[in-house]
């Protein structure tokens, strides 16, 4: 079998990464950053979630298939997101009952 | 999936003697259908990941809903999230990783043939998740308590615009808690498989799919962490 054999220090720094960007998370929630707020928690889960996808779930060294399936899961996802918002947030631009 | 390959461990029996050299060197574990060992183990990759990204659009939804009505309460939204118990939702999230890395290793053990490394990291990974959900149980058992529950005992003194926030709380948490004890039944399944000497560097199949799933679970809490617990920290208690 010719598959890649994750690295045991490879698994142990990204363990490392994940419990360093929780405890970031935690102290970054702690500060009043107004809007940024937000963005800054999902950064930091968006870079969390890659880690594991990346090498936990060892996508890096995965067919191109499945890698365009996985990022075109995430780019529907944004597509459901992007499409319903864009409904929600306008709705007030337009006075007239109903919205 | 790959599980059912066993179904046909059996080999070709209608190959006669001798005819089928290709098919005599084929592993035990390969099905007919595919060419090799590698493309069926590729194979179960793709097809766990498609069924992995009908999960992200399932729990898509109820971050939409999320969104939608965190976007109509903001500060009903941050309130709400500040009755949630910080520490435990931290504890899980540090739980939820260490599971991760477990899993992680057990999959690497069976690639490298070590049944001792599979059977050890996946008891860990199945006792980390058992713990997550202990503390999961003992934080809705706080929130009873404190009538945080939406319902006829909510607390009347709250807005009643906090209710959409604890239903979702409760509703993401708990599809995620019911994704967790399907992964612990899952690993359960694979411990015996691995028990019994099923995986090695040739065929590994079910462990990495089942995996994925996981880490997946895990990925689902990565977001839900921030989202739900944190996202009020800044204002106080």
């Amino acid at each position: 079998m010719s598959a890649h054999v994750a690295k045991v220090p490879t698994l142990f720094a990204i363990f490392g990464a994940l419990f360093a960007l929780t405890i970031l998370t935690y102290f970054v929630a702690l500060q009043d950053f107004g809007w940024l707020n937000t963005p800054i928690a999902l950064g930091i889960a968006v870079l969390k979630a890659s880690l594991v996808v990346w090498f936990f779930m060892g996508v890096r060294w995965n067919t191109p298939l499945t890698k365009v399936v996985v990022v075109a899961g995430l780019f529907w996802l944004l597509i459901m997101f992007g499409l319903t918002m864009s409904d929600y947030l306008t709705r007030s631009w337009i006075g007239v009952p109903g919205r | 999936m790959a599980d059912a390959s066993h179904l046909h461990a059996h080999g070709h029996p209608s190959t006669p003697l001798g005819a089928g050299a290709a098919h005599a060197e084929h592993h035990p574990r390969q099905q007919h259908h595919f060419y090799s060992m590698d493309q069926q183990l590729e194979a179960s990759i793709l097809g766990m990941w498609i069924f992995l990204v009908t999960e992200i659009m399932f729990f898509g939804g109820l971050f939409m809903a999320y969104i939608v009505y965190r976007t109509a309460y903001p500060d009903a939204w941050a309130a709400g999230s500040n009755h949630l118990n910080v520490l435990m939702g931290g504890i899980n999230t540090l739980v939820l990783i260490c599971s991760s890395v477990t899993m992680a290793l057990a999959v690497r053990c069976a690639q490298i043939g070590s049944r001792r490394g599979q059977v050890v990291n996946l008891i860990l990974t199945i006792l980390f998740g058992t713990v997550f959900l202990v503390v999961k149980y003992f934080e809705y058992a706080e929130k009873f308590e404190h009538h945080l529950v939406p319902g006829p005992h909510f607390d009347p003194a709250l807005p009643a615009q906090q209710q959409i926030f604890f239903a979702l709380y409760f509703i993401m948490t708990g599809i995620h808690a019911a994704h967790m004890v399907v992964g612990i039944v899952l690993m359960l399944i694979i411990l015996g498989m691995a028990w019994k000497g099923r995986f090695g560097p040739d065929y590994y199949g079910p462990i990495e799919v089942s995996g994925l799933y996981w880490h997946f679970v895990d990925i689902v809490w990565i977001f839900l962490f921030p989202l739900l617990y944190l996202l009020g920290a800044h204002l106080g208690h």
